[in-house]
């Protein structure tokens, strides 16, 4: 399987997002910067937190802009997995690839700790190794994780079971304890917490381990399928 | 013509303008003497700066000469931007700790953020890739509103930049004490990681080779930091503002992953960052250090302001810029290597034979000075020093309820969880952080290796206050005592010394005390000091900050397996004291809890025992016969035990034989606690001189007996909630 992780100026969770990938995971991973408008090659993509563009005007904001853009549109159409954390989670709201926005802290203050999340959802392309209503713990780090959205797109994120990961102790204000949403076709998730940062029991935490393996497998799954 | 307004060489000398630039009478009479001429007015700026005591450590530089610099792992001593030590496996770790007091005490969040922006590009200037930052704060006590606005924004600043850029922020100490006031400390301290072979220095060798500008555009901010920097805060410092910096960490991020790019291309012939005096001290310490000169044309520097005077351009001290000497001809690899990064590398001059550093503007030559005379030739003051007159007597402290006592301690924001200031920063960035903040040491790996690094700051002010000699060896011995309780051997300082006006000769006996006392223990322990600060002048109103040389100090860990934390691990452990303790109580925080001041003799220390106490850990540390290692510092042993089982849902039962209870709130000095599986007890024992006291439960409870006698029973619960809720609570507090 080949991973691409998008490269914007700023990120700073690419390098993680490569190892964890690459080292961990095992498969195949290339860093693909925003100037580049194809992604044919590849079977998933991620986009990796950080503060693209300084995260100057918003966070994401501009990023969504870039000439990578299209292609990472195109491949959301194509229902191949696309995986935004944090910072790329921004960059997925602000693209319209997935619903919502977000505001700062509802402490304002930018927060870096590990914390407990439910998995809501595990018949995802990126939650199936996990049990469902699993408790995990995951770090985050974020000055602009509050989820926001209005009443109807909460009833139909709900509905549609599209709340993926909710937090059990919620750290930052967000709507519905939301941590992780993916889209309707289930596609394309973005989360503010870093798995890529707890694939290592060195570090204290691998919990976020079976969320690359769930990529892997479901990958798996399609490729016996269609070949 | 901006230029017309100046004034003339004239006018510089005869009204004296060169003293509002921080120059006193004779040092202008020497540059004179040394250029033959009086200088015109953007010269005698670059010397103000280039001779101020931030640049040229003309009042500390006969102190630092104390200070051992070599070992076998030393690679990179003092006068480049970082020091540099070996790791093994061709690795080597560059490090250094800079100060960022007076900006900070003006403008809090942009101070603090562009001391943060300042120590990165000093680390990776070296080649090196910045991995961890750490710092050390002192503020006045917390029950102020500019004191908790000062903090809120330090750290905010601090976060706000090292979480921009992408840099773990793993670690750091925060004091509080009435004497910072006025004049907060903020010194940022980064560790960069390198190959032996992409060691760079900042030399600009090869006459003909071009001198090029990367980065962020030159404005107007920070004229004349550095001496502001080198100055008493009074009451109309806000006035100087204009002194303060903007930080960018975007603009950082992209000059970091720039810079480690061009390192590794041999078109690269120096590289240095513009930090304190700009494009002044890096263009002209490049030259010197190369014995060459430089002449830049300033019309070509990129600036972000119109209008800009040669004076403005090199007295700015706007953030995010590097200077580097390229290979004639070889220009445009340069080029092509930053654009992909989207930034632009600007040819602004050359390397010249003539040992003259020479500006041009508009086609006149404005500046035309020996590099020399800049960089080299600044007056080196001995100044007077005269020793303080010290209360040695100290009240004797009584108390009823060592609960009471203890549980007031863990709420002082000295010893309190400092969980508030290092959740904002991004502590785990990068993936290498093995030991989080809130241990003794931040503890790194070392990817492609078994190895890690440890890194802590300290410095126990309070005692420097009492006894500078004493002070200055314990703060040494501390930060290595952090590491080695860590898994780690000590092996190189950095040192950042925040002191007041070293025109009082109190001020400078304190500083000779300190550096003395400082130099004695890192001879000993064999901690050479590889790089470090001097920042004088923390005083507001006339009355100085405590001598406070904050240590920075990296470790090795030659074997992840040696890692090791400061929280018990099992029920049925061991529990062992390492060192006797006696009553100390000056300077310490229960004397400032019961008496309100420090007062007498602050605790002493004896570096022999101090050596083999690190030791003997260490060596079981390595063993593998340690389950958990905490120094015990503020608040002395009742506290340190608390350390070790807050947070966690296991208790401690122990006793404790001694003259008198308040021994249980001594600071003694060289003194560990330490747990140990009951297996492993023997060889423990075998291996090191320490005192069984007790044992590691599951209830819970933190039981202290003394001398047989019950006085203390809380619940662990209770005392993590007081000890994690006390800095929330100071600030959301009214008063």
């Amino acid at each position: 399987m080949r991973f691409a992780v998008i490269v914007f100026p700023g990120s700073n969770c690419d390098t993680d997002l490569f190892r964890a990938i690459e080292e961990v995971l095992c498969e195949e991973v290339d860093y693909v910067s925003h100037h580049e408008t194809n992604l044919e090659n590849y079977d998933a993509v991620l986009l990796p937190g950080g503060f693209s563009y300084g995260d100057y005007l918003r966070s994401g904001a501009i990023a969504s802009f870039s000439n990578i853009m299209p292609a990472i549109i195109d491949f959301a159409e194509s229902g191949k997995p696309i995986l935004g954390i944090c910072n790329g989670f921004q960059v997925l709201l602000e693209s319209g690839l997935l619903p919502g926005a977000m505001k700062r802290n509802e402490h304002l203050k930018f927060i870096c700790q590990t914390t407990p999340l439910i998995v809501e959802n595990n018949e995802t392309a990126f939650t199936n190794q996990y049990r469902l209503q699993e408790r995990i713990n995951l770090p985050i780090a974020h000055a602009e994780g509050n989820y926001e959205c209005d009443e109807g797109t909460l009833a139909d994120l709900e509905k549609n079971h599209q709340v993926v990961f909710r937090y059990a102790d919620n750290p930052n204000g967000s709507k519905g304890d939301i941590a992780g949403i993916v889209n309707e076709r289930g596609n394309v998730l973005g989360m503010m917490p870093h798995p890529e940062r707890a694939v290592e029991q060195l570090l204290g935490n691998d919990d976020g381990y079976k969320l690359f393996q769930s990529i892997l497998v479901h990958w798996r799954e399609q490729h016996a399928v269609t070949s | 013509m901006p230029l017309l307004l100046e004034p003339s060489p004239n006018e510089v000398k005869d009204k004296k303008l060169y003293a509002e630039m921080g120059l006193s009478d004779e040092e202008f009479n020497r540059i004179e003497e040394l250029l033959g001429r009086t200088p015109n007015y953007t010269e005698t700026g670059i010397f103000s700066v280039m001779w101020s005591e931030h640049c040229s450590y003309k009042k500390s530089k006969p102190l630092l000469s104390k200070f051992p610099t070599t070992s076998e792992r030393v690679l990179q001593g003092p006068g480049e931007g970082a020091g540099i030590v070996d790791i093994g496996d061709e690795l080597a770790v560059a490090f250094k700790i800079e100060s960022h007091n007076h900006p900070s005490a003006i403008e809090p969040y942009q101070g603090a953020a562009t001391g943060v922006g300042g120590i990165l590009r000093d680390v990776f200037s070296m080649g090196a890739k910045p991995i961890a930052l750490l710092n050390s704060l002192r503020f006045g006590e917390l029950n102020h509103p500019r004191t908790k606005y000062l903090f809120e924004e330090v750290v905010a600043g601090i976060a706000g930049y090292g979480n921009c850029v992408g840099v773990p922020t793993v670690g750091g100490e925060i004091q509080f004490d009435d004497c910072y006031k006025g004049n907060p400390l903020v010194n940022a301290m980064c560790v960069g990681l390198i190959k032996h072979e992409d060691i760079q220095v900042g030399q600009a060798k090869g006459i003909g080779n071009t001198v090029m500008y990367i980065g962020s555009a030159t404005g107007r901010d920070g004229i004349h930091g550095a001496t502001f920097a080198s100055e008493e805060l009074t009451d109309n410092s806000a006035e100087d503002r204009p002194a303060v910096q903007v930080g960018d960490p975007f603009m950082e991020k992209l000059l970091i992953e720039a810079s480690l790019e061009i390192v590794k291309c041999d078109a690269l012939v120096g590289i240095q960052d513009m930090g304190a005096a700009g494009l002044t001290s890096s263009a002209s310490e490049m030259a010197s250090k190369a014995g060459t000169g430089i002449e830049m044309n300033l019309d070509l520097v990129p600036q972000r302001e119109r209008d800009m005077t040669p004076y403005e351009m090199m007295l700015s001290e706007s953030q995010e810029r590097m200077l580097i000497v390229v290979e004639k001809g070889r220009e445009q690899e340069i080029k092509d290597i930053v654009s992909k990064y989207d930034l632009e590398a600007v040819e602004v001059g050359q390397v010249i034979e003539e040992k003259q550093f020479r500006l041009l503007f508009k086609g006149e030559i404005v500046t035309d000075v020996p590099v020399d005379a800049l960089a080299e030739d600044a007056p080196v003051y001995h100044m007077p020093s005269k020793k303080p007159e010290f209360n040695r007597v100290s009240q004797k402290l009584e108390f009823n309820d060592a609960n009471d006592i203890l549980e007031q301690l863990l709420q002082q924001p000295t010893i309190a969880s400092k969980e508030w200031v290092y959740e904002q920063y991004d502590h785990q960035v990068q993936t290498n952080t093995v030991v989080k903040p809130g241990s003794d040491a931040a503890v790194l790996r070392v990817r492609g290796t078994d190895k890690a690094i440890a890194m802590t700051t300290d410095c126990n002010s309070r005692y420097l206050h009492l006894d500078p000699q004493q002070g200055g060896q314990i703060a040494v011995a501390e930060a290595a005592r952090n590491l080695v309780a860590s898994g780690a051997e000590p092996v190189a300082v950095t040192d950042c010394l925040n002191f007041g006006n070293p025109d009082k000769p109190e001020v400078f006996w304190m500083m000779e005390q300190a550096t003395d006392g400082m130099a004695k223990a890192c001879e000993l322990l064999k901690t050479p000091v590889i790089s470090g600060n001097v920042s004088l002048y923390n005083e507001t109103n006339g009355t100085s900050v405590y001598p406070t040389p904050v240590i920075g100090m990296v470790g090795l860990v030659h074997d992840l397996k040696h890692i090791t934390t400061q929280l018990a691990k099992e029920p049925g452990d061991a529990v062992y004291v390492i060192g006797e303790t006696t009553e100390e109580i000056g300077g310490s925080e229960i004397q400032k809890l019961l008496s309100g001041q420090y007062e007498g003799n602050c605790p002493t220390i004896d570096l022999k025992t101090e050596q083999k106490h690190q030791q003997q850990l260490l060596q079981a540390i390595q063993a593998g016969v340690v389950a958990s290692a905490h120094d015990v510092s503020e608040g002395g042993l009742a506290v340190a035990l608390a350390e070790k089982v807050m947070t966690t849902p296991l208790g401690l039962t122990v006793d404790i034989d001694g003259e008198d209870a308040i021994e249980l709130f001594s600071e003694t000095q060289s003194r560990f606690v330490v747990t140990v599986q009951p297996e492993l007890t023997d060889q423990f024992e075998q291996m090191v001189d320490a005192v069984r006291i007790g044992t590691v439960t599951n209830n819970g409870q933190m039981v202290i007996k003394f001398n047989n006698e019950k006085v203390v029973d809380r619940s662990i619960d209770d005392l993590t909630k007081l000890w994690k809720g006390a800095i929330p609570c100071l600030l959301k507090s009214k008063d």
